[in-house]
């Protein structure tokens, strides 16, 4: 009797040990790492933003803009990481005395990865393609002013407008030069730029390689590729692990310890253009009262809500303009927080015992944890918030188009958006026609100083009346391994020029 | 099956949302998104696109992504790749967990680690899968850096050792949840198997008590444990959503996940449409091994087939 059990017992274990085994047989397959740096380096870039597909101008998303902008195609001219807009594509470019019309003259010896050579009849088509009618691109409506696009010869485009626009070379930064044969675009890619796609593995990875026949000088390394996450957590440990050399923009603050006190990874922070707001619809009661929205301003401890959510990073701003803006101003003294005046603002208003209202909040950080907050600041002068959170896909339908809200949170990652508050037919609904006049004739400015001027003068329009409550300027940071150097820090309109980084042996 | 499409179909469309959102961002106009709309058909009245849909599924035709306009039919195809084996090897590695494990609990019940085995698995039933995935990761991955913390190969299959090795946290994540439940039913199947009649007669005739267990028991224990195991694979399928998400993988569970964010129909409807497919073909493999097994099930239907 007593044997038996033994005997019983061996087949369970055997069974036990052969997955013992296969356990450790499976640790034993280290997978074959390539993480030698020098000119040929592979850098593995971290990111929460997989494009959609790989044509900007067919909603592919931020992603696109990062592993694309820069690395695999070029535009006439690029947006330096510091915020400056110099020539790429274009050679020299000459302005007629009345601003209506542009003559560009390209780079000689550019050819697209597919050996075609780069000419003016690319670059109409690759413009034409950002405005025709079922481009999506958000950068369509700043193109408006372009009457028509002639190619005298191969090397010269010259471009018509209707009336003037200053930020012209600006937004051409964005219209991507694509070779006019190109057929699969979503999929596919035909660019100029150091970098040709190698691979796309959807859900998980893509890669570009270095395009031998690059006009331009030699990318640092040879090849990157570019990781996606759905979770913060999992890039974070992916970096710990050594799967990542690089993020592009750390989201979780809570994260941020375990990188900066160790030797072995490097924490930088750059200059932010993502701002986050209380946005109001201005169109509504009580928001259509000036009063009602500064109060709602000095109400609220924007510096507390910063230091809640990202502890010492961020920045504070007082209005929607961010410093690396050139028609920035501090206005963080704009009804600055102020709970005693902002009580004393609503009476006059006529609500002296506050009101209720209610914010959509996107259900994703930070959001939830700011509308909150916001609950907690706005009962302190009487008013009662009420949370109802929402998907970003429906803050589409429900607020973007449909303009049916009282007032959201939402992030707003672009530089130089300013302008949004100059179309009263925008989401917020802000409608100060000095404002939308000032925003209107910036752009039709025959100086950079008078654009300037301009969008300053609504800049402080903007902030005087608390067009919306901008509560704070995320702060943009970028964690790398110790031997990673060379990326950018800002991340200008999520672009992530990768031709630089550079990893030691 | 059609019926489960058309509540599926009804039940997408009524949650908020529009799919052509996917395609603009701030900035776009209304003409924009209205071009938008046209282009996934979000436009039509919801019977127009019913019909449409089912014109589509006639053909077996599961149509093309709203946001990256692939085909979902050679999508899920690629995606399979990843999650079926990822399932398969998970299932394996929780039935070689299970099945010993059970059996020595049930049999030593009344010493100290049979009642162990029981008590741990218990609490592995009450235990997230997601949970167990991140334990296993800070464990494994960043503390002991013995295994990737998330991903898979872009080379998949074609260097299987690579591909194991990636696979390995997730496959013990889902193998050690799903072994806890059936560790209990495994158990509960040998305690019936020990106290039956058939067994104290083996033993009777002389038959040592492992070799009676091993002759008479496992064949008549195996019944009621293969058909919790169809179930059970077909949930490894579910619990496959969750740890694809936790470790990053590119597979069937990931694709659903971003395809209800973006309310990319086709997707959605396509990835529910094949694991729906896959499920049933599970239970009729359990059903059959069942058969195989089991004599006495085998009716005058079952002996034709």
């Amino acid at each position: 009797m007593t044997a038996s059990p033994a005997r019983a017992s061996r087949t369970p274990l055997s069974a036990l040990n052969a997955t013992a085994a296969a356990v450790l047989l499976l640790m034993g397959a280290a997978p074959a790492l390539a993480a030698d740096g020098g000119p040929d380096a592979v850098i593995n870039i971290g990111s929460l933003y997989e494009p959609q597909n790989l044509d900007n101008t067919a909603g592919a998303g931020q992603g696109i803009n990062e592993a694309f902008n820069g690395n695999v195609y070029e535009a006439l001219f690029r947006l330096d990481d510091d915020g400056k807009v110099s020539p790429s594509l274009v050679k020299d470019y000459k302005v007629s005395d009345d601003g209506l019309t542009y003559t560009f003259t390209l780079q000689p010896g550019v050819t697209f990865h597919s050996g075609d050579p780069l000419t003016s009849a690319d670059v109409k088509w690759s413009i034409e393609r950002v405005t025709s009618a079922d481009s999506k691109s958000s950068r369509k409506n700043s193109l408006k002013p372009i009457a028509a696009i002639e190619t005298p010869d191969d090397a010269t485009v010259v471009v018509k407008l209707s009336s003037r626009s200053i930020s012209l070379p600006y937004n051409l930064s964005y219209v991507w030069v694509i070779n006019d044969a190109a057929k699969d675009l979503q999929s596919a890619e035909d660019g100029t730029g150091p970098y040709a796609l190698d691979g796309w593995q959807r859900g998980a990875q893509l890669a570009i390689k270095r395009f031998d026949k690059y006009w331009g000088p030699k990318p640092e390394n040879g090849e990157v590729v570019f990781k996606y996450f759905t979770e913060a957590t999992a890039l974070n440990n992916a970096l710990l692990t050594g799967a990542v050399d690089v993020i592009t923009s750390v989201q979780s603050p809570d994260s941020l310890a375990q990188f900066k006190d160790n030797p072995d990874f490097t924490v930088a922070e750059g200059k932010s253009t993502t701002k986050l707001l209380l946005a109001y619809n201005d169109r509504v009661a009580p928001f259509d009262n000036v009063k009602v929205r500064k109060a709602l301003a000095r109400a609220v401890d924007d510096k507390k809500l910063l230091e809640a959510v990202w502890g010492d990073y961020g920045t504070l701003i007082g209005s929607f303009v961010p410093p690396t803006d050139p028609w920035y101003v501090d206005l963080t003294k704009v009804d600055a927080y102020d709970p005693e005046s902002a009580k004393a603002l609503l009476a006059e208003a006529g609500y002296p015992d506050g009101f209720t209202f209610t914010i959509d909040t996107p259900n994703y950080d930070p959001h939830p944890l700011a509308a909150q907050f916001l609950q907690g600041e706005l009962a302190k002068v009487g008013v009662k918030v009420n949370i109802n959170v929402i998907t970003a896909n429906e803050w589409y339908t429900k607020i973007y188009k449909a303009h049916d809200f009282q007032a959201t949170l939402q992030e707003h990652v672009n530089h130089r958006d300013i302008v949004f508050y100059g179309n009263p037919d925008f989401y917020w609904g802000y409608d100060n026609p000095k404002v939308t006049e000032l925003i209107k004739a910036s752009e039709e400015a025959a100086t950079v100083d008078e654009q300037t001027e301009k969008l300053k003068e609504a800049n402080i329009q903007i902030a005087e009346d608390a067009a919306s409550n901008w509560l704070y300027l995320y702060p943009q940071i970028v964690v790398s391994k110790t031997s990673v150097t060379g990326y950018p820090l800002n991340g200008l309109n999520s672009q992530f020029f990768s031709y630089g980084i550079k990893k030691a042996d | 099956m059609l019926i489960a499409a058309a509540v599926l179909f009804l039940l997408l469309r009524l949650l908020p949302g529009d799919p052509a959102n996917a395609l603009v961002s701030v900035g776009a106009d209304a003409d924009q998104i209205e071009a938008a709309r046209r282009q996934v058909g979000s436009d039509l009245p919801i019977a127009a696109q019913f019909v449409r849909y089912l014109g589509q599924l006639g053909r077996f035709d599961l149509g093309a992504s709203f946001v990256s306009g692939v085909p979902v039919l050679e999508e899920i195809g690629r995606r399979l790749t990843l999650t079926l084996p990822l399932t398969a090897l998970a299932f394996l590695s929780a039935v070689l967990l299970a099945l010993p494990l059970g059996i020595l609990a049930a049999v030593k019940r009344d010493r100290w680690y049979g009642g162990l085995i029981s008590i741990v698995s218990q609490f592995g039933v009450a235990v997230p899968v997601f949970w167990i995935g991140i334990l296993l990761v800070t464990a494994f991955a960043v503390k002991l850096r013995l295994f990737p913390s998330s991903g898979f190969p872009p080379s998949g299959w074609r260097d299987p050792l690579t591909a194991l090795h990636q696979l390995a946290l997730p496959i013990l994540t889902i193998a050690l949840v799903m072994s806890a439940s059936l560790i209990r039913y495994v158990r509960s199947a040998t305690l019936d198997v020990i106290g039956s009649d058939y067994l104290r007669t083996a033993r009777a005739l002389g038959a040592g008590y492992g070799e009676a267990l091993v002759r008479h028991g496992i064949r008549n224990g195996a019944v009621p444990v293969i058909s919790i195991l169809g179930i059970e694979l077909a949930s490894t399928l579910l619990g496959a959503v969750v740890v694809e998400r936790v470790f990053s993988l590119p597979g069937l569970g990931s694709m659903l996940l971003s395809g209800i964010e973006q309310r990319d129909y086709p997707s959605v409807q396509g990835v529910l449409f094949v694991s729906t497919l896959l499920v049933l073909l599970v239970g009729f493999a359990a059903d059959l091994t069942q058969r195989l097994v089991d004599p006495r099930l085998r009716g005058p239907s079952g002996a034709r087939s």
